[in-house]
């Protein structure tokens, strides 16, 4: 087993692991702050309470439908040459980042848009009888009764990304699925795709892990 | 204080259009407790939601203390919905927050002093008897205590008109006698106006000064509680008061009693207040030759005193029947004979 690692340059494995931590944690926030807009404008739009626009809501619906049936490893290789453009390289973490939020972020506003379904009508009904304001029920309401919902969305979400950030390597994202990739797959060692994988699976763990304790913490339901 | 005229909601879809109000004209009093009976259907949820215009009517005049309702854009609107406050049938409340939070969320809308908030929200606690709850959750209350908790935040805003949709419905009994006593009590110390909606008549009885009686979208007959309930005129009035007086049980009874007894004569006494609190009954029975076969009744509470009815048999000959029921209607008692 000891000779099992040998091919490890430990330096490598650690600054493959933070390139994956930092694609995911740079896109899983903007993904969050993104789809939590997108969710709450294909809610309110869709709703006669707050601001019902049919026109708005369908083109949003489509776009975000659109974004999300798009296979991850093509978006990445269709938006280069927008990379490109404000990147300045479609190469290494930083580069993966438009792709990777493009493929979450509707994703997510789908969430979203559920979980603020999800809350009570009566609620928002007693919101408005007490005189509440478009924006208050939104804010006071509907974000605080559906957390739990979008805490678990976001979880899942930033699952999905770390997968993301991995195919994202493929194409020269950087990361540990860059690294399981060109130095285990392409060069024959599989202690290096062995270790990548286990790296991710830590990951994933934590963020799920952290995910559930928010959720417990904040559901009074 | 609330004035009605000619009002109609008319609901439009791809199926048509449904008429779900038609032609109510209401006026309800300062400090009175007025309810509305009805099944559901009947349009009375809608009625109420009118008050407010959580619905907006397609035709006719709301009034609210002189303000015309119907004609008041969306920011005016919001403040007098401070004035004008609604209780749910399924609380409604935020299971987010806790029992103060909850009676907090209204003051948090605007027009209300941060450094006043925390006094106002335990005066209200005190007022529907929540202490010690403060600071639990919806999740773990019972349902009076939601209802309460539900009461208490629609009283924050301090409003002049308290909305009761099915407040009780989902409640038991005994935690809806409760919640009735609540109300009366909260009618009575803030001298607040409420209007209430309930399928029970029970509830009208127990706590309503003034009732009205919903049918497909109208009102079909109003007028003082104590009034309708003894000389109800419409068949769905009659079915609503048949509720509180007579169980289908009492059906089966009868049925035996007439086989039993062919000659005698099944009457339904009707007392109110004062009436149903004296010896009315024996003075009559005391120097009659007619036999009282007494098969069942009830006495309940009402804003007027006690509300109470009685059925019993009258065996004898027709003569001295006839003068038991005279006698009885000159005492004040609604007499109905049934005539099977």
């Amino acid at each position: 087993m000891i000779s099992f690692f040998d091919n490890l340059d430990w330096d490598m494995v650690w600054e493959a692991t933070g390139s994956t931590v930092y694609m995911t944690a740079i896109a899983g926030v903007s993904t969050f702050v993104l789809g939590l807009i997108i969710g709450l404008l294909l809610y309110a739009t869709n709703e006669e309470l707050l601001f019902k626009n049919r026109a708005f809501y369908s083109v949003l619906s489509l776009i975000v439908n659109v974004f999300r049936s798009i296979p991850f490893i093509i978006l990445l290789i269709l938006l280069i040459p927008f990379t490109t453009a404000i990147v300045g390289s479609f190469l290494g973490p930083t580069a993966a980042l438009p792709a990777l939020i493009f493929g979450a972020a509707p994703f997510y506003g789908r969430m979203v848009e559920l979980a603020l379904r999800e809350v009570n009508k009566g609620v928002i009904e007693a919101a408005e009888s007490m005189g509440a304001t478009k924006f208050q029920i939104i804010y006071k309401v509907l974000i605080p009764e559906a957390l739990p919902a979008i805490v678990s969305g976001i979880t899942v979400t930033l699952v999905s990304l770390v997968g993301y950030t991995a195919m994202a390597g493929v194409v020269g994202g950087g990361g540990l699925g860059d690294m399981a990739f060109i130095e285990g797959f392409q060069r024959s060692q599989n202690d290096v795709i062995v270790i990548a994988t286990l790296l991710i699976l830590a990951i994933v763990f934590v963020i799920q892990i952290i995910g559930d304790l928010l959720i417990r913490a904040i559901d009074k339901r | 204080m609330i004035r009605l005229q000619d009002v109609g909601k008319i609901y439009r879809s791809k199926r048509g259009a449904v008429e779900a109000v038609a032609n109510v004209d209401l006026t309800i009093e300062r400090g009175e407790i007025f309810g509305i009976i009805g099944y559901s259907g009947a349009g009375k949820s809608t009625l109420i939601r009118l008050l407010n215009m959580l619905e907006a009517p397609t035709s006719g005049s709301i009034q609210i203390d002189g303000v015309e309702m119907t004609s008041l854009k969306p920011k005016e609107l919001r403040g007098v919905r401070k004035n004008v406050s609604m209780v749910f049938q399924h609380f409604n409340l935020l299971w987010s927050r806790t029992v103060e939070e909850n009676i907090m969320f209204p003051l948090e809308l605007g027009g209300f002093p941060k450094a006043r908030r925390k006094e106002r929200v335990a005066e209200l606690i005190q007022l529907v008897g929540l202490d010690g709850r403060e600071k639990a959750y919806p999740s773990q209350l019972s349902g009076g205590q939601k209802q309460r908790v539900g009461i208490a935040r629609a009283l924050a805003s301090n409003p002049d008109v308290l909305l009761c949709d099915e407040a009780t419905s989902a409640l038991d009994p005994k935690t809806t006698d409760s919640i009735l006593e609540l109300l009366v009590d909260i009618n009575e110390k803030l001298k607040l106006t409420i209007v209430l909606i309930t399928h029970e008549m029970h509830v009208i009885q127990k706590i309503c000064h003034r009732v009205a009686v919903m049918e497909a979208g109208k009102i079909v007959e109003q007028g003082p509680v104590a009034e309708v309930f003894r000389h109800p005129k419409q068949a769905m009035t009659k079915e609503f008061v048949k509720q509180l007086t007579s169980p289908s049980e009492n059906e089966l009874t009868f049925a035996k009693l007439r086989e039993r007894y062919p000659t005698g004569k099944i009457v339904q006494l009707t007392f109110v207040g004062s009436t149903a609190e004296s010896p009315i009954l024996a003075e009559v029975m005391k120097d009659s030759p007619v036999l009282f076969n007494i098969i069942g009744g009830n006495v309940g509470q009402s804003q007027e005193g006690a509300l109470g009815t009685l059925f019993i048999q009258l065996i004898g000959e027709t003569a001295a029947t006839q003068a038991v029921i005279t006698k009885l209607q000159a005492s004040d008692v609604e007499v109905e004979v049934d005539h099977r």
